[in-house]
């Protein structure tokens, strides 16, 4: 089958490999009709994240049919439309059963790799390095799905598959970062990146009851959309977004912040330099220009959600204003599992048609391109969906 | 500079030693430490006392005691700690039956059960060889503790323990196993230490997270044998 596959530093490649096979009872391969590339593959294609190997298939964004299914899978048939959820989980450990679905005990076979970097190995990932469990993903025709009778969710008749792809990841994800500001009636939530995630919390903000939201980012196509989802913006190349949230709330500075830029933030001043430098000598790990802000402009008690992917290290972290504003920081992979019901039926009522993200339709042959104008933003792109089979599509 | 001269381990602080260990198999102190000097096997021993279906294990063997006199005597010793969300009972049987061990722990070629308390161990050796030895159970408390050592005629010294422990606020349970390999010497010690590598911790480790997936979800996670670009 033809598949994307990661080489190096800016060096994806479509590869022709073996077809996926059944490794374990619990396992159904799927045929893909729709797979996106994400924000967080940026990390990979950039080289940020450790322990990616050439050959690798990327790829946790994606959906299709059901063409086999293992022994242990009896809630999926051949033919079934699914969507499948980018963390992988088992649904009967502890975590799983606590709804903490990205914090699978049992998914990452390379859980002592995690447990070296981080303490304790969060669930294995689709296509997102050898730390997170080495699972081929899928920007490819066909892909393993482990634990089929758990993640994939059926998709009803009517809805496009780019209505309902989204569920897999950046829709949940924006969504859970904005359940993380434990929205109050007249919250302001601020948001940092209007990338796909940054979008989708936009609206899930205002959906979960925040009366107003500020979007923060330097691209105009993305600030517009962000405004088109009701968000008032601020381009943080033409005015500094720390002293103008505070104008804008009246000095008492948004009640909820959301970064959802994470480790490869840009930004203006000495201390983006410092990071960038850092972080390009690999002294720093992560550049948290982003989080250092929002940590600087929440108000006092507020709360910081993080949806933007962190590797590894940060310097600078202001933990003084962290402590004396008396904050709370939440953050996590996203546990799709719980999401996925819930924001399926919203997509049903039409209360959002997440397809609205999406700028490019491409076939899989053109994925190095895609990779490339969504890494550089050319072409005002914001998000690429990529058809395997795009005579079928 | 430290002018303080280092005293020899007193009786006190082997019996000490012996204390805890026997107060870690019974499931009262949670972590061992700086025990590495003395043998598990002998811990065992002592520790389960007189009812020991087993002959015969005070006697050291001569090379040991050589190892010991001069000095090169090593131990792997690991312990790993892992909670299970299954009840006790149900790990317990599980393990209990040693030929299901090889099904997660890698070192472990086969196991072959030979009667209530003695089992046949074959472990997987650098270049395809492999290193067998007889065990003994020294130690089954139904769904609590499971103790083994190899016999005193054995090329290998192995002992090991499991003792599965109820977690706090139903939780599952807290699986503790302790493992030691004595590596008296020769191509044998060469061979076991090449096993397991640089860090026995990690493997014994694996060993049990792979127990946990099969306990939880009745498969172990894998990535072998899916597609890779060239």
């Amino acid at each position: 089958m033809k598949a994307v596959c990661w080489h190096g530093t800016h060096d994806v490649r479509v590869d022709t490999v073996p077809d996926p096979t059944i490794l374990n009872p619990r396992d159904a391969i799927i045929k893909i009709t729709s797979t996106a590339i994400c924000g967080s593959d940026l990390h990979l294609y950039d080289g940020f994240i450790p322990t990616m190997q050439s050959g690798d298939i990327l790829g946790h964004e994606f959906m299709g049919e059901v063409v086999e299914t293992g022994p242990g899978v009896t809630n999926l048939k051949q033919g079934d439309r699914v969507v499948v959820p980018f963390t992988i989980s088992c649904g009967s450990c502890f975590f799983c059963n606590q709804d903490l679905w990205s914090l699978c005990d049992n998914s990452n076979p390379n859980a002592w790799m995690a447990e070296k970097f981080y303490g304790h190995s969060p669930a294995g990932l689709f296509g997102y390095s050898h730390l997170m469990g080495g699972y081929a993903g899928g920007q490819a025709e066909y892909v393993r799905v482990p634990f089929a009778d758990v993640g994939p969710l059926k998709v009803p008749d009517g809805l496009t598959d780019e209505q309902v792809l989204f569920l897999t990841d950046i829709f949940p994800t924006g969504y859970m970062a904005a359940e993380n500001c434990d929205i109050q009636p007249g919250d302001t939530v601020a948001v940092w990146g209007c990338g796909p995630v940054g979008q989708f919390a936009i609206r899930s903000a205002f959906m979960l009851g925040a009366e107003r939201v500020i979007a923060i980012d330097r691209v105009p196509e993305r600030l517009a959309l962000a405004q088109a989802g009701g968000a008032e913006i601020l381009n943080y190349e033409e005015i500094d977004p720390g002293e103008a949230l505070k104008e804008m709330t009246g000095g008492r500075g948004p009640d909820s912040c959301i970064d959802s830029v994470g480790m490869e933030a840009h930004g203006t001043g000495p201390m983006a330099l410092y990071d960038t430098v850092k972080q390009a000598v690999r002294l720093e790990s992560d550049r948290p220009q982003v989080l250092r802000q929002a940590i600087a402009a929440c108000r006092k008690g507020g709360k910081v959600s993080v949806p933007g992917v962190y590797g590894g290290f940060i310097d600078k972290m202001p933990m003084g204003a962290f402590v004396n504003k008396g904050l709370t920081m939440r953050s996590g992979q996203t546990h799709v599992h719980k999401y996925l019901k819930p924001l399926l039926e919203r997509v049903q009522k039409g209360e959002i048609d997440p397809s609205f993200v999406i700028t490019h339709r491409l076939p899989l042959e053109e994925a190095p391109r895609a990779y490339k104008i969504f890494r550089d933003k050319e072409d005002n792109c914001i998000k690429v969906v990529l058809k395997p089979f795009s005579t079928a599509a | 500079m430290e002018d303080s001269v280092s005293t020899q381990p007193s009786k006190d602080t082997e019996a000490g030693k012996l204390e805890r260990w026997a107060s870690i198999i019974s499931g009262g102190a949670l972590v061992l430490g700086g025990l590495q000097q003395r043998s598990l096997r002998g811990i065992l021993m002592a520790a389960a006392g007189g009812s020991l279906a087993y002959q015969g294990v005070q006697k050291k063997s001569t090379i040991k005691q050589v190892g010991e006199a001069v000095g090169i005597e090593k131990a792997i010793l690991v312990e790993k700690t892992v909670t299970i969300n299954r009840p006790a009972s149900e790990l317990y049987s599980f393990w209990r039956q040693f030929d299901n061990l090889p099904k997660f722990m890698r070192h472990v070629k086969s196991v072959q059960v030979q009667d209530a308390q003695h089992s046949h161990w074959v472990a997987n050796a650098p270049l395809d060889q492999s290193i067998e030895w007889d065990a003994v159970i020294v130690d089954d408390q139904p769904d609590r503790l499971i103790a083994w050592t190899s016999t005193d005629d054995a090329e290998v010294n192995h002992s090991g323990f499991v003792r599965f422990q109820p977690a706090t606020g139903n939780r599952g349970t807290e699986v503790k196993v302790v493992m030691e390999y004595e590596l008296p010497g020769g191509a044998m010690a060469a061979a076991i230490a090449k096993l397991f590598g640089e860090e026995p911790e990690q493997q014994i480790g694996d060993d049990l997270s792979r127990f946990k997936q099969l306990m939880e979800t009745g498969e172990i996670a894998t990535t072998e044998g899916q597609p890779k670009g060239a």
